[in-house]
């Protein structure tokens, strides 16, 4: 403990360090606002293979933001490009075929491990002057009422900020203290994480299947340098080619497949995944998630900015979460930075709304678009599979149309933050 | 009072006053009746900030590039200009011939830890009082002064050899009738009805004579224009409504 309280004084501080949190951190830091980030867990722990086994796709625009900021080429060797997205229901023989050379020649899209991106975004703010890290810490209260914004940490140091950004996802404790409603619903379904190993490289081709319980989702990432831990129990099938999976079960059964012996569980994961990649077999630890969307009512308060997950959580069916998040980046950075320069005083709701008016479009239609989806999808009655089956065949015969759906995806639509269409700040 | 050794004549027009003073409270609600104002600030902030960096020299991407200038800001309505300069290291005395608005910028300066040397007073009594500053401002405020000439003479009689002054006002044209004053007064609400006489509006080149009889140079005139969609003010070269213009002292 130290003797006499610790005073800091800074620009902004961000409570929550993942990486929505660290991504704004670095674009904050890297235009020179001064920025203290506070997180309850400690670095290494963020980084470990354990603390967080999924995979994120990354969009075009999502990787403009981090190429903007500096920190894409610290995770390019590990990012695996998404060539072709193909979309298909159940075993049915319509599907949707998305493919990069429909828009260009730049890939839809990066798979990338979260704990590579977490390592990129720690090494990369450790490097700036300006981005200080608390972890673990906690801020135990705030009073935001004046001209700055104070916060206490649990080590007892008093922090003064203009603005506190809330990145600390769907459960933001920062925002149900600033008494900030949500609308929030759940689905009764689980999110089962897990990489594979195939025989057979996957060609950077994402599947999105739709199956009864929900989509199954099987997603490139790079291959193993080396054999994984379990290759030692299983010498016959040793492969380093991977693919990340996300495996929506209903509720009521996902529990009793999370606790499978492996060779029960691949067998599970077999009868969904099929043969196309050859022979397949889960690797390293599961992680389950309970699907719910969440909206915050609002996404600013005098000297408070929510973004990523703790302003909306959205269904998981269209891998856009973090894209949101780091959309809501480009844009949140765009506000202050711009606001800084010409002297305004960034914790200022007139400033903030810039940035509240700015997300919300953009959160909404993808909120109500994957919401739709997963309604549409998840269920097995025939009349409603027959029409989305046309319609998803009728989606692919519209170029139009897909390209404006891809153009979404990529993150390329709308009034853009300079971030996201690869200008500097 | 001031002593003013131009002989007579005033800049304040007591009618101008008196609308002002009945406002003074909402400058810096953000919901309240100056709310187009704020939307507005950026956009002529961020002008301040390029032509001020350019014409002194500074590094533009100081957080504090104004460091060591002395601003004055004339008719400072309740801060919102004054503060920022401030923020971006210029030594700033604001003036304003409402004294509530002196004092609500005062108040509000206070709290947010400002150093900001607020006054009472027109420009001409500054003059009087022999004060010289390296940057002059007069932002929307020409078109309020009861005496256009005799407020451009103070303006230029403030300003230091190798100063800069802005001017930003509305343009007298069809357009800005439609726009700045029957749209947005009785359209959209944004100004209280009455706010402008449409009549008192000067054509960029208006100003520019004055300020060329002072022997200024006019050194750029840029629009400000509104983006609907956006809800957003912007920089352009379409200078028909809104405009800011600078001129130098050598």
């Amino acid at each position: 403990m130290p003797l006499q309280n610790e005073h800091e004084e800074v620009d902004v501080l961000i409570v929550g360090g993942g990486m929505v949190g660290l991504t704004i951190a670095a674009a904050l830091g890297g235009a020179g606002l001064e920025v203290l980030v506070v997180d309850r867990s400690p670095p290494p722990h963020q980084t470990a293979p354990a603390f967080d086994g999924r995979a994120s796709a990354i969009a075009y625009g999502s990787r403009l933001v981090l190429e903007g900021i500096g920190v894409w080429s610290r995770m390019a060797a590990e990012a695996e490009p998404i060539l072709d997205i193909r979309v298909s229901d159940g075993d049915a023989p319509f599907f949707l075929h998305y493919d990069h050379r429909d828009l260009g020649e730049a890939p839809l899209g990066h798979m990338v491990e979260n704990r590579v991106t977490r390592r990129a975004l720690h090494d990369h703010v450790s490097e700036l002057g300006t981005v200080r890290l608390r972890a673990p810490g906690s801020v135990t209260g705030f009073d935001r009422a004046g001209s700055r914004a104070h916060a206490l940490l649990d080590d007892g140091t008093r922090v003064a900020a203009s603005i506190v950004i809330a990145a600390e996802g769907k459960r933001s404790p920062t925002r149900t203290a600033a008494g900030i409603r949500v609308t929030e619903w759940t689905y009764p379904q689980t999110g089962i994480v897990c990489t594979v190993a195939h025989e057979e490289p996957h060609r950077g081709i994402a599947h999105e299947r739709f199956l009864p319980a929900g989509p199954f989702a099987i997603l490139p990432i790079v291959d193993a340098d080396e054999p994984d831990a379990d290759a030692a129990a299983a010498p016959d099938l040793p492969w380093r080619h991977r693919s990340s999976l996300v495996w929506t079960e209903r509720n009521a059964i996902a529990p009793r497949i999370l606790e499978l012996e492996r060779p029960a569980f691949d067998e599970e994961l077999r009868r969904r995944f099929g043969d196309f990649l050859g022979a397949v077999r889960s690797v390293g630890p599961r992680w389950s998630y309970p699907l719910s969307v969440l909206i915050a009512e609002r996404y600013v308060d005098h000297r408070l900015a929510l973004i990523g997950d703790a302003a909306h959580a959205i269904h998981p069916i269209a891998g856009q979460g973090l894209n949101l998040g780091l959309r809501d980046v480009a844009a949140l950075a765009e506000v202050l930075v711009d606001a800084a320069r010409v002297g305004l005083d960034i914790g200022d709701l007139s400033v903030l709304e810039r940035y509240q008016r700015w997300r919300r479009f953009d959160t909404m239609t993808l909120t109500m678009v994957t919401d739709g989806l997963n309604r549409l999808f998840s269920n097995d009655i025939a009349p409603v599979r027959l029409v989305r089956d046309l319609g998803l065949a009728a989606v692919n015969r519209m170029p139009p149309l897909k390209r404006l759906l891809m153009r979404h995806a990529m993150g390329t639509l709308g009034e853009l933050p300079r971030l996201a269409r690869g200008q500097p700040l | 009072m001031r002593t003013w050794d131009d002989g007579g004549g005033t800049t304040l027009d007591p009618e101008e006053a008196r609308r002002f003073e009945a406002l003074a409270d909402e400058w810096w609600d953000p919901h309240g009746k100056f709310r187009p104002l704020h939307n507005f600030n950026p956009a002529r902030l961020g002008y301040l900030r390029g032509r001020l960096v350019g014409h002194f020299g500074r590094d533009p991407l100081a957080r504090r590039p104004l460091e060591g200038l002395r601003l004055v800001d004339l008719g400072c309505g309740g801060g919102l200009v004054a503060e920022p300069m401030a923020r971006l290291g210029a030594s700033v005395v604001g003036c304003d011939a409402v004294p509530a608005n002196v004092g609500a910028a005062a108040a509000h300066a206070a709290q947010a830890g400002l150093e900001i040397d607020y006054r009472h007073c027109l420009a001409e009594d500054l003059v009087a009082a022999g004060e010289s500053f390296d940057v002059v401002l007069a932002l929307e405020v020409v078109e309020h002064v009861a005496d256009v000439p005799l407020f451009l003479h103070a303006c230029r009689r403030l300003l230091r050899p190798g100063g800069c002054l802005v001017v930003a006002t509305i343009n007298r044209t069809a357009k800005s009738l439609l726009l700045a004053k029957i749209g947005a007064e009785y359209v959209l609400g944004w100004l209280p009805r009455g706010t402008h006489d449409w009549r008192r509006f000067l054509r960029p080149s208006e100003i520019a004579a004055h300020l060329r009889r002072e022997g200024l140079t006019v050194r750029d005139v840029t629009g400000v224009t509104y983006a609907p969609l956006t809800n957003e003010w912007r920089l352009s070269a379409d200078t028909d409504v809104n405009y800011m213009l600078t001129a130098t002292a050598g």
